[in-house]
């Protein structure tokens, strides 16, 4: 059995879907994002003036990215693993002999991939608000993998458990908005109280984005080391969790 | 080689449901078999657990000798699955459905093109190869499901009730199609509720009732066993009354429709013989039912 090609099968359909489907997958965040641009950055960002050192729109552009990145990566793995449990489709990779880890890398690849597309569509946009420098590639490229990586395999499990199309949508509206706009997107977490700083270093969403604000603006509110072992640290369980749930048949076996 | 064996398999579901109570079935390599059963009996599970949707409660099921548990990949790699219920994305065109899945058994590119090719002319399916799979008819998704399961080259093809709400010509064309690739060397197994299909498709029957085998032969073998046949004769003239005619059972619906229950082997000559001397004209006659539909209710009901 040759697995590199079932893998490279995935990958190809996933992204196939999400190029077809471009109006709902990719012209929507460069909508909403040039709109954040244009109200936090430009009308409300110039009297706020700089953070860190950073003007304010310099300062938001790494954030809004990676937002773009999370919810993309999430929702593509979400709905394309879900529509397959709903229309049964699923079952084609179940009655062929592709391994778990096969499936799950296909899946993940399918969400970097779409996070990589949205990151690049935003970036562009950013790019007529502010001049974007990279300070550290390695670490800016680094941060975008890990990050997609870990919400591509979040929206697998939301995917596993999901029984409806409102469990799909769920997670990202009540969970994953609140912890992104939370998560130091549109400021530092020293302008916070002791207290919600201290609250604030739960989100692990504040740990990326700072280390891809440290990887393209140089500035940080946190450690990169301490991001990039808590972002590894997700990705394991996650991964692990994930190869159970396809193992036991979770949600698509009977 | 036994091309399916299965040992004491037994599946509970969550709800403490026990679909199969410790089935036992072997099919051999090239037969055409058909497993049967009412709704609910528990086949669809076994179909489930052989290829791979269910996961079992215990038992053991090997495929061409290659065990479901130890040898997964190989197992899976022998049969195709044509399930009961439409399962293919209905957003994706036809010729990607197949491709797709020749990806997923690690055929390479090319090769899957030209697999693709041949079992999309084979199921007459080529000229729609680019449409999108949603727009197709009943009974064109069906042979897509059909060529998806081909794609690979299957040793076993699993088929779930593939004619189920297919016109009769597209029944028939499947029929055909079926026999030409159990000819060419496929052992096949049938689940259907058109007992006429299999009865002149399959050489061996399984009958499944209440998750246990109620009954498993030869379909020859099987069909010896009627020991009545039904028949409706159409007459020519209408009749007022049931004719007198020893050895028979009679039952006449309409004064120009006669049924007739013959036991086997008192023949239908001296029937003949008898309507015409009492100047009753049989213009046609037809099976009331199919023989194994008989047996399969009576086991069943049993």
């Amino acid at each position: 059995m040759n697995n590199s090609i079932a893998f490279r099968t995935i990958i190809y359909k996933e992204i196939h879907r999400f190029i077809r489907i471009w109006p709902q997958t990719l012209l929507p965040p460069a909508i909403s994002t040039a709109l954040y641009f244009l109200i936090f950055g430009k009308l409300i960002g110039d009297r706020i003036g700089s953070i860190n050192g950073a003007s304010y729109m310099d300062y938001i552009v790494p954030g809004i990215i990676l937002m773009s990145v999370i919810s993309h990566s999430y929702a593509n793995v979400v709905s394309s693993f879900y529509s397959s449990k709903f229309q049964h489709n699923i079952e084609e990779l179940l009655v062929a002999p592709v391994s778990n880890w096969i499936i799950l890398a296909g899946y993940v690849g399918g969400g970097i991939a779409r996070g990589l597309l949205v990151g690049i569509v935003v970036t562009g946009i950013s790019m007529l608000f502010a001049d974007i420098t990279v300070n550290h590639l390695g670490v800016t490229i680094a941060v975008y993998f890990l990050t997609a990586t870990l919400f591509a395999l979040a929206g697998f499990i939301n995917a596993v458990f999901a029984d409806s199309f409102d469990d799909i949508s769920i997670i990202p509206n009540f969970v994953l908005t609140p912890l992104s706009y939370l998560g130091g997107v549109f400021y530092s977490v020293s302008m916070l109280p002791d207290l919600w700083q201290t609250i604030s270093l739960a989100n692990p969403i504040l740990y990326m984005v700072n280390a891809f604000r440290y990887g393209l603006i140089g500035v940080s509110d946190i450690k990169i080391e301490i991001a990039f072992a808590i972002t590894g640290g997700f990705i394991l369980f996650l991964t692990a969790l994930s190869l159970f749930l396809l193992h036991k048949g979770v949600g698509i076996k009977n | 080689m036994n091309a399916l064996s299965i040992q004491n398999l037994k599946k509970t579901y969550s709800n403490g449901f026990t679909a199969l109570k410790g089935i036992n079935l072997e099919v051999e390599s090239g037969d055409f078999f058909a497993l049967l059963g009412p709704n609910g009996a528990g086949k669809s599970t076994a179909i489930g657990i052989i290829s791979s949707l269910v996961n079992k409660t215990s038992g053991s099921v090997s495929i061409f000798g290659y065990d479901l548990k130890k040898d997964n990949a190989k197992a899976k790699n022998c049969i195709g699955l044509v399930p009961q219920e439409i399962n293919f994305n209905q957003f994706e065109t036809v010729k990607n459905i197949v491709l797709n899945q020749a990806g997923y058994y690690g055929i390479p590119r090319k090769q899957a093109i030209k697999n693709t090719e041949k079992c999309l002319k084979q199921m007459s399916l080529w000229d729609k190869r680019d449409t999108v799979s949603r727009r197709l008819s009943g009974g064109m998704k069906r042979r897509v499901m059909i060529a998806r399961a081909l794609v690979h080259s299957p040793r076993l093809l699993i088929l779930d009730e593939p004619t189920a709400g297919v016109d009769i010509e597209i029944r028939r064309s499947m029929w055909e199609m079926m026999e030409q690739v159990n000819k060419e060397g496929t052992t096949i197994i049938l689940t259907t509720h058109y007992l006429e299909e299999a009865e002149s498709l399959c050489k061996n029957i399984a009958i499944i009732n209440n998750g246990v085998i109620v009954e498993n032969s030869g379909m020859a073998e099987l069909l010896t066993r009627v020991n009545k046949d039904h028949f409706i004769l159409d007459l020519a003239n209408p009749i007022s009354a049931i004719p007198d005619i020893a050895g028979y059972e009679f039952d006449l619906p309409d004064s120009k429709v006669l049924n007739v229950t013959v036991s086997k082997g008192k023949g239908l000559n001296s029937l003949f013989q008898q309507l015409s001397e009492k100047n009753i004209t049989v213009l046609s006659l037809k099976n009331k039912s199919n023989r194994l539909e008989q047996l399969f209710l009576n086991l069943v009901n049993e």
